[in-house]
């Protein structure tokens, strides 16, 4: 596929690795914060080429991982209501809340169903006038745009059966919610290009200039990776902290204006409690006074009690970078992709289930 | 997260505004996808897409420059270092 | 079903008194026997069938193989076939893999009520048709239809019995260090088949379900290469990463791939990337994985090549000593990861 493949070229890929040992000469960790950009690390095995003084350290860039169990309780509420179809992105569906899954909810009776794009949800609202139509909106602002657009196409549509469950969580914040822990590790970030593409990279200047700490905005192939990583190490190495762009293909400084226009048409900002981490104040989106028919929240009066996390997960640790999986004393054993204790083991993007799926092999080495 | 491809824009449907799609091809399997945050694009054009919305467009140049990237800087090494030669 | 191989069967439908399926034609009374005597299963016409014993009475005699597989999919009509080519190849198949060549099958419907006699008389052409191609009799069967809500249209079981050939020699314990691991085409054609119908997931293509009878490939390899093929399966639900994890568990040897030499058609790869799906893990019908002596591998390969089923035929890694019990594939840019099982069913994924 082209703009893809030649992202995957293994001769370029090579003079990139042999580049970053050349440059490195002192210990340094980065924290890529997208889990897609995890999940590409991994799956390439790119970690166990980079020097061993390179310390990769997995963000909270998976929103599958830091949505809170109570908004899963949440969906499940929903979706067992006999008058509603829940509609979902297929990540969600294994996730678990406090009693059960959405998968298990569906297994039980619940119209769930997977849809690639909520446009299809608003779509199968107009078929189904009878039945109310829920979409599960989650994601970071790379997902915002096109959950907004649902809303702004069922307000177009005149729909009165159409409404989202909007659990956004926004990235600036969890960079500082990380970089302002006493323990913080991270040396430099790799900034979620796609995320970027919508909302540019203005936000991270007064981050890179506070903490001291370069911000590269990368993409998510190999070469991407790899390119990113060499520019943080160059400026990590010069003692530099500047805001860069590798992912030049798609990323302007100032986003795409008609996406974050339909965003701020839709959502406000507002206090998200991210799975594991706790509340991180104005870190995620709900629906705005202008669409409140179309927030499932209000329209459906949801009252769930919250929820506490399993105390045995140490998500919040491993999502800050400081801890690894391999450290959580139930990784591999009471923690698994087939019982998970929490969401990082869930999602393949989660460190956990990616460590366990892919990097096993050489684990020692790797971890 | 934020899984997005590139694909190449095949044709427009000349809706309004928000609802304007076209038809992308994603190495030959085809979707309607929403245009409407890319409202410059035409046809043959290669756009982002994340669930079913077009997000971004490739600039082709930009694009390219990756794979020059460590030639280039390769050069300006050579280059630094010539005029050091030159100053001693 | 590729092109070839399909026999066209000119077979008009016959006129029926009913357009629908119901409970009355399942009860085993009156209507039961309407349904028997209406011509719908003329088709498949045999003369053990025509026999109307309660069981089917044939003479075999050797070292039989024995398999049964139900056939629940949805939706029933896709692209390449349908529920009764995957009915008949799918266990077909799975005779094959244990080196057998495949002679009789009995074939059980549960059909729920209400289903479209139009939809049964395609379903039952395209039985006959596939029992034809894989050279196989339908010897006995059941037809049982429940309420509505109470089945999902359509369900088939198929069983199967042949001889087993006398060169084969097919057993996970006969694997060695060294063995090369061989895909016979382009891998999660059937199951990105399926995805692209998929409500909430569809897309336009031209992939089909790459569903068909493996017996004459298979045993004509069998003839020429006999117990230096080690271990042979098709790899259906879970697709290839599923199989390789079970045989690497069960052997404790170590299975190494490639995955540039993974063979899939560019149309099957986009799908997977556009909806975050490992082809490795997804469904096949037509395809076989066979682990085969080093020595032989080339000329196996070739053979399958020159095969109208095995023309993207690829060796796609070797067994080794290393990592036992687990299932390693180097990267298309030199990494390495692991391949585990697959926990339940592949979601497709936003993240």
């Amino acid at each position: 596929m082209k703009y893809l493949n030649e992202y995957r070229d293994p001769a370029l890929v090579e003079d990139f690795i042999k580049e970053i040992h050349r440059i490195t000469t002192k210990p340094w960790t980065l924290m890529e914060i997208c889990g897609g950009q995890t999940h590409s690390l991994v799956k390439n095995g790119i970690l166990e080429m980079l020097p061993t003084n390179i310390t990769m350290v997995h963000g909270p860039g998976c929103p599958v991982c830091v949505t809170s169990i109570s908004v899963i309780d949440e969906a499940i509420f929903l979706a067992e209501q006999p008058n509603i179809i829940l509609c979902s992105f297929g990540d969600m569906l294994r996730v678990p809340g406090s009693k059960i899954s959405l998968l298990e909810a569906k297994a039980k009776g619940a119209d769930i169903r997977i849809l690639y794009s909520p446009l299809e949800a608003v779509q199968l609202a107009k078929q189904n006038p009878n039945k109310q139509v829920v979409f599960f909106a989650v994601g970071f602002e790379t997902t915002a745009p096109a959950n907004a657009l649902s809303v702004v196409h069922a307000d177009r549509l005149k729909l009165n059966n159409y409404s989202i469950l909007a659990s956004h969580v926004l990235v600036p914040p969890a960079m500082e919610a990380i970089l302002s822990d006493k323990d913080n590790l991270i040396d430099a970030f790799l900034a979620a290009g796609h995320v970027c593409t919508i909302m540019g990279m203005e936000e991270y200047y007064p981050v890179a200039e506070k903490y001291h700490c370069p911000i590269v905005v990368t993409g998510f192939e190999p070469v991407d990776l790899l390119q990113g990583i060499l520019m943080a190490v160059q400026q990590l190495e010069k003692g530099e902290y500047k805001v860069e762009n590798q992912y030049i293909r798609y990323v302007q400084r100032e986003g795409n204006a008609v996406a974050q226009k339909t965003i701020q048409q839709v959502f406000e900002v507002g206090d998200r409690i991210w799975r594991g981490i706790g509340n991180i104040p104005q870190s995620g989106y709900e629906v705005n006074d202008r669409y409140k028919e179309f927030n499932a929240r209000l329209k459906f009066q949801i009252n769930i009690p919250l929820a506490a996390e399993n105390t045995a997960c140490i998500s919040g640790d491993i999502m800050k970078g400081l801890k690894k999986p391999k450290q959580c004393p139930h990784f591999g054993t009471k923690c698994k992709p087939e019982h998970p204790l929490g969401a990082p083991m869930v999602s393949s993007e989660g460190s956990c289930a990616a460590y366990y799926h892919y990097a096993q092999a050489d684990v020692e080495s790797i971890i | 997260m934020c899984l997005a491809i590139p694909g190449k824009i095949l044709s427009i449907n000349a809706l309004d505004d928000t609802f304007r799609t076209g038809k992308v091809s994603f190495g030959g399997i085809q979707k309607e996808v929403n245009l409407c945050m890319v409202p410059d694009v035409v046809i043959g054009d290669y756009v982002l897409v994340h669930v079913g919305v077009a997000i971004g467009k490739v600039d082709e140049e930009e694009a390219n420059k990756v794979f020059n990237y460590l030639k280039d800087m390769g050069e300006v090494a050579e280059l630094v270092e010539s005029k050091e030669e030159k100053i001693y | 079903m590729p092109q070839n191989s399909r026999v066209q069967l000119q077979c008009p439908m016959p006129k029926f008194d009913f357009d629908v399926i119901t409970l009355g034609h399942g009860s085993g009374g009156l209507l039961t026997h309407r349904l028997l005597k209406s011509g719908v299963f003329d088709i498949l016409k045999n003369d053990v069938l025509d026999q109307q014993h309660d069981g089917a009475v044939v003479e075999m005699h050797g070292k039989m193989a024995f398999s049964t597989d139900s056939y629940v999919i949805s939706p029933i009509f896709f692209p390449g076939g349908n529920i009764g080519d995957l009915a008949v190849n799918g266990t077909v198949n799975d005779l094959t893999m244990c080196g057998a060549i495949p002679q009789y099958l009995s074939l059980a419907f549960i059909i729920e009520e209400g289903f479209e006699m139009k939809a049964f008389w395609e379903i039952l052409v395209s039985i006959k048709n596939a029992a034809t191609i894989a050279g196989v009799s339908i010897v006995t069967g059941d037809t049982k239809v429940v309420e509505k809500g109470k089945g999902d249209k359509i369900y088939i079981n198929t069983s199967g019995v042949g001889l087993v050939h006398p060169k084969a020699l097919i057993h996970h314990n006969n694997i060695e260090v060294g063995d090369q691991i061989i895909v016979s085409g382009n891998i999660a054609s059937h199951g990105m088949a399926i995805m692209s119908l998929r409500e909430g997931l569809e897309f336009e293509t031209n992939i089909i379900s790459d569903t068909v009878s493996l017996k004459s490939t298979v045993i004509k390899l069998i003839e020429t290469f006999g117990s230096d093929i080690h271990f042979m399966r098709d790899p259906t639900r879970g697709g290839v990463a599923s199989v390789l994890n079970e045989i690497a568990e069960l052997t404790q040897l170590g299975f190494y791939l490639e995955h540039k030499s993974l063979p899939i058609d560019e149309q099957v790869d986009a799908a997977c990337e556009m909806l975050g799906l490992d082809p490795l893990y997804v469904a096949n019908e037509g395809l076989f994985l066979a682990v085969v002596k080093k020595e032989i591998a080339q000329p196996f390969l070739t053979a399958l090549q020159n095969d109208p089923i095995g023309k993207n035929a690829a060796i796609i890694g070797e067994v080794t000593n290393d990592n036992k019990g687990k299932v390693i594939m180097k990267s298309s840019i030199g990494g390495k990861r692991m391949v585990t099982y697959l926990t339940g069913e592949q979601l497709p994924r936003i993240c």
